[in-house]
């Protein structure tokens, strides 16, 4: 991923080397390994949970899986465009990058728009995360998730504004990678969000 | 809703004598730092030179220093509580329940996250990266955040002091009586919030200390010729990234259910509070590891210099440490056999602590056959290395017994599972940080400490250890429960009385300590260290100076196996004068760090009173200070290679007025290595 950023003639006045670049990426890969335990942990919790209902309502009854197929398609389709950034970076190509990136934000937004959505209308009908152990245990998986993909989300706006005011020097380039990989990995993650959560819930 | 949250005046201590004394100790003890940084006009130096600096071994030190505090603190809280078990046989004592459960909460909380975990990223920062023959860590501005995030959430528990009250749920907050129907105050979100925070900082020290050992090892180090301490830290880090998610899902989970009303670990709809437990413990033992396994570097360093031999069967003790590294995760479940899970299950647990002993022993073993046939030197960090190899085994069997459900049915809270892991942590951990505080000091500040003081600290500890904590087990027989308040048998009395004398004893080993620090500093003319290796030793972190260069290696030095400074001083090239210097890139100072660890001070606090105005806007605070960090691509300066010149000139000119070595009048000295050329 650091490979494009070391070659970069641009240090944009950075001092350090170009190894250094590879040891962010490297630990940045590290940290998403930590992340992951989270997320598995939250998975683990949830299916402990997903009996806990306490007389309320399940899964089948609350959740819609047009409306988590929607989604599914926006996230996806948004590390397809993240990846055609990383794709216009490697050209140096400065506007298509900003451009891509946008339209990954585009698609960010949408997804939390829908899943911001979804949470008010559950708990519009009483199924708040207070209502039983299930849910709290379905809001606070969802919800970290979405948590990342609104933290991703300024960290595109930043970017955005760091390509367009420095230029695709190394130490911007060598961020995006770092971005994308997070970004991506949200993707796997709400993908098995989708498997554990979604088609299981409604099946 | 109020802009003050739940924070009302009378949260402040007046309610009670001790909590007031106690409130009063706090804030007279933090307006005195703050009046000898002013008398001696030290301000600029301390925010510029140290709250600033981003250099791994003044951010070590910076640790250190945390510990050290938290260290008197939390044995404060331990003195309270035997003194009050010593005197509370069939009377209330001089502690009201309320206050005795705050003591042992904050006593466990304190001596684990801001005791224990700030004085090994201590330790680690100012060696770790010498010893691998790196000017320093991976990421030095996100080892600031780490230890002012850790700084933070000892804040937070110092506070709770002065403004509410501290958790009475234990150090580990078990639901559903740490859930808000229950215990309703602002104790267990101080808790809550003071372990996270700090959480996140640990998290970050262990990505950092793992990326530092993978790649920035200097040339020819490679992984099989790592100093032993670094193979230790290489696998706590491992723990930390991997163990401390844990934590941090099991806390969060318990802040929704007290602060949104969600019902993860409640008694009704739907919560299962025996989850909190599990995950609890799934980061709790292999915290054990992650305190333990540096502590055991520690002594692998300590007890080959002072036996003046090569350390034994190093790469049995390195798969060792592997090996504790992956059982570790698989133990967990021994803290709560009671919980009622199947016979298989529990007999599976038992089996593999039973296990986890094996390479504990094999380490033990290679201990003691390093200092067979050596010719031991018994200063203070090798007396402390003894002293835990004797009184550790007894903390291993007493653990080997524990982890037999059956056993462990019967002794389940009772004083004998105390006995057992301060039998474990005191020498273990805490023997092992102090030896490593005496063996490494001269590195970080130039002069050695006093030996007879130090001595004398060792005998205090290991004596009162013993009084304090053998009548434990027999109180543990005779069925004691912990964190009894007052008690009706009057044949606990006579041990608990014991055991508080014990106490006594540690406190006077805690004073030696002091006056250790005190005298040293006095006599630091007398006590230099002028070569850099006081102890003739082993490893790369005595090839640089004490206290050692911004960038600790003008040169970095060429490697060619373990005990790579013993094998450059046997080859002759220690203290070889480079043909020339070049420039050097170090990273500048920045307050971003301590800017991000007071906001996440300030968030913690305002998440305990729910004044939520101020939460978010430490929030946006700390996101507005990433992002301008993030946006700097300017964080470095180069030292030109005249100022290193100039710096290592100094350094040679300090070398030839040097003894030669400053072992030499040692009895039982073996002498320095021989250049092979002159053989």
């Amino acid at each position: 991923m650091t490979a494009g950023a070391s070659t970069m003639a641009d240090t944009g006045g950075a001092l350090i080397s170009p190894e250094k670049y590879e040891e962010k990426a490297f630990g940045f890969w590290i940290y998403l390994m930590s992340d992951a335990v989270i997320f598995a942990l939250l998975f683990a919790t949830y299916v402990v949970m997903l009996g806990n209902t306490a007389g309320g309502p399940t899964g089948k009854e609350l959740f819609s899986l047009e409306r988590a197929a929607g989604e599914t398609a926006l996230l996806l389709a948004s590390s397809a465009t993240f990846g055609f950034a990383a794709v216009a970076m490697a050209r140096n190509e400065r506007s298509r990058v900003v451009l891509w990136l946008l339209v990954t934000l585009g698609l960010g937004a949408g997804f939390l728009f829908l899943e911001f959505g979804e949470f008010a209308g559950m708990i519009a009908q009483g199924a708040g995360p207070q209502r039983s152990g299930f849910l709290s245990a379905f809001f606070t998986l969802v919800g970290t998730h979405g948590l990342h993909v609104s933290i991703g989300s300024l960290c595109i706006v930043v970017m955005i504004g760091q390509v367009l005011f420095k230029g695709l020097t190394a130490p911007v380039a060598s961020r995006l990678a770092r971005l994308g990989l997070f970004w991506h990995f949200l993707d796997i993650i709400w993908v098995a969000i989708f498997s554990v959560v979604y088609l299981p819930g409604v099946l | 809703m109020d802009i003050f949250g739940r924070l009302t005046i009378e949260s402040l201590p007046f309610y009670s004598a001790i909590a007031a004394s106690g409130a009063a100790i706090t804030v007279l003890g933090a307006l005195s730092v703050a009046g000898v940084i002013t008398y001696f006009g030290a301000w600029r130096l301390v925010l510029f030179d140290w709250v600033s600096s981003i250099d791994h071994k003044k951010i070590g030190i910076m640790y250190i220093m945390v510990a050290l505090v938290m260290l008197m603190r939390g044995f404060i809280d331990a003195a309270m509580m035997r003194s009050q078990q010593a005197i509370a046989y069939n009377n209330e004592g001089y502690l009201p329940p309320g206050h005795f459960d705050q003591i042992f909460s904050s006593h466990g909380t304190i001596m684990i996250f801001f005791m224990a975990m700030p004085f090994l990223s201590g330790l680690i920062n100012l060696i770790m990266p010498q010893q691998i023959g790196s000017r320093d860590v991976a990421f030095p501005f996100m080892n600031s955040v780490s230890l002012w995030l850790t700084t933070a959430g000892a804040g937070l528990v110092l506070v709770s002091l002065v403004i509410g009250k501290f958790s009475t749920a234990g150090w580990t907050g078990y639901p559903p009586y740490s859930g808000a129907e229950f215990t309703p105050g602002v104790g267990v979100d101080y808790w809550l919030w003071a372990v996270l925070i700090s959480g996140v900082g640990s998290t970050m020290s262990g990505i950092n200390f793992l990326v530092t050992i993978i790649k920035c090892r200097g040339p020819g180090m490679t992984l099989f010729r790592m100093p032993l301490f670094t193979w230790t830290v290489f696998v706590t880090s491992v723990l930390m990234i991997f163990a401390f998610p844990a934590l941090t899902v099991a806390c969060g989970m318990l802040v929704l259910d007290r602060t949104l009303d969600m019902h993860f670990f409640t008694n009704e709809l739907g919560g299962n509070m025996m989850n909190y437990i599990n995950l609890f413990w799934l980061w709790g033992h292999p915290e054990v590891y992650i305190l333990i396994l540096p502590a055991f570097g520690v002594f692998s360093e300590v007890v080959a210099v002072f036996s003046q031999k090569r350390l034994f069967g190093y790469i049995s003790l390195v798969l060792a440490t592997m090996a504790i590294g992956i059982l570790s995760f698989t133990v967990w479940l021994h803290h709560f056999f009671t919980m009622g899970s199947s016979a298989n299950v529990n007999s599976f647990f038992g089996i593999m602590t039973t296990i986890i002993a094996v390479p504990t022993g094999v380490k033990v073993f290679d201990w003691l056959l390093t200092m067979f046939r050596g010719r031991l030197i018994f200063k203070a960090p090798m007396l402390y290395t003894i002293g835990f190899l004797v009184t550790f085994c007894i903390g291993g069997l007493s653990g080997v017994l524990l982890a037999l459900p059956p056993v462990d049915y019967l002794m389940h809270n009772t004083t004998f599972l105390i006995a057992h892991f301060h039998n474990m942590i005191i020498p273990g951990v805490l023997f092992g940080y102090l030896a490593g505080y005496m063996f490494w000091f001269p590195k970080a500040f130039g002069f050695k400490l006093n030996e007879k003081w130090g001595v004398w600290s060792f005998w205090c500890w290991i004596i009162g250890f013993y009084l304090a904590f053998m009548p434990l087990y027999v109180l543990g027989l005779l069925g004691m429960p912990r964190r009894m308040e007052h008690y009706e048998i009057a044949a606990w009395q006579p041990h608990l009385i014991v055991a508080a004398i014990g106490a006594l004893i540690i406190f006077f080993g805690i004073v030696c300590l002091g006056v250790q620090l005190a005298v040293s500093i006095r006599d630091r003319k007398q006590n230099l260290d002028l070569t850099g290796d006081p102890w003739n030793g082993r490893s790369l972190e005595w090839a640089t100076s004490s206290p050692p260069a911004p960038y600790n290696f003008a040169v970095l030095p060429q490697v060619r196996g373990v005990d790579a400074w013993w094998d450059m001083k046997q080859r002759g090239v220690a203290y070889q004068r480079p043909d020339r210097y070049v420039d050097i890139v170090i990273p500048k100072n920045t307050f971003i760090g301590a800017f991000i660890g007071g906001t996440g001070f300030v968030f913690g606090f305002a998440m305990v009173w729910w004044i939520w105005w101020l939460a978010i806007a430490c929030l946006a605070a700390i996101a507005i200070a990433l992002i301008i960090r993030s946006s700097d691509d300017e964080s470095d300066f180069v030292m030109p290679a005249s100022q290193v010149k100039e710096i290592e000139d100094a350094r040679f000119a300090q070398l030839a007025k040097a003894p030669k070595n400053e072992m030499a009048d040692e009895p039982g000295f073996a002498g320095q290595p021989v250049p092979e050329a002159s053989t």
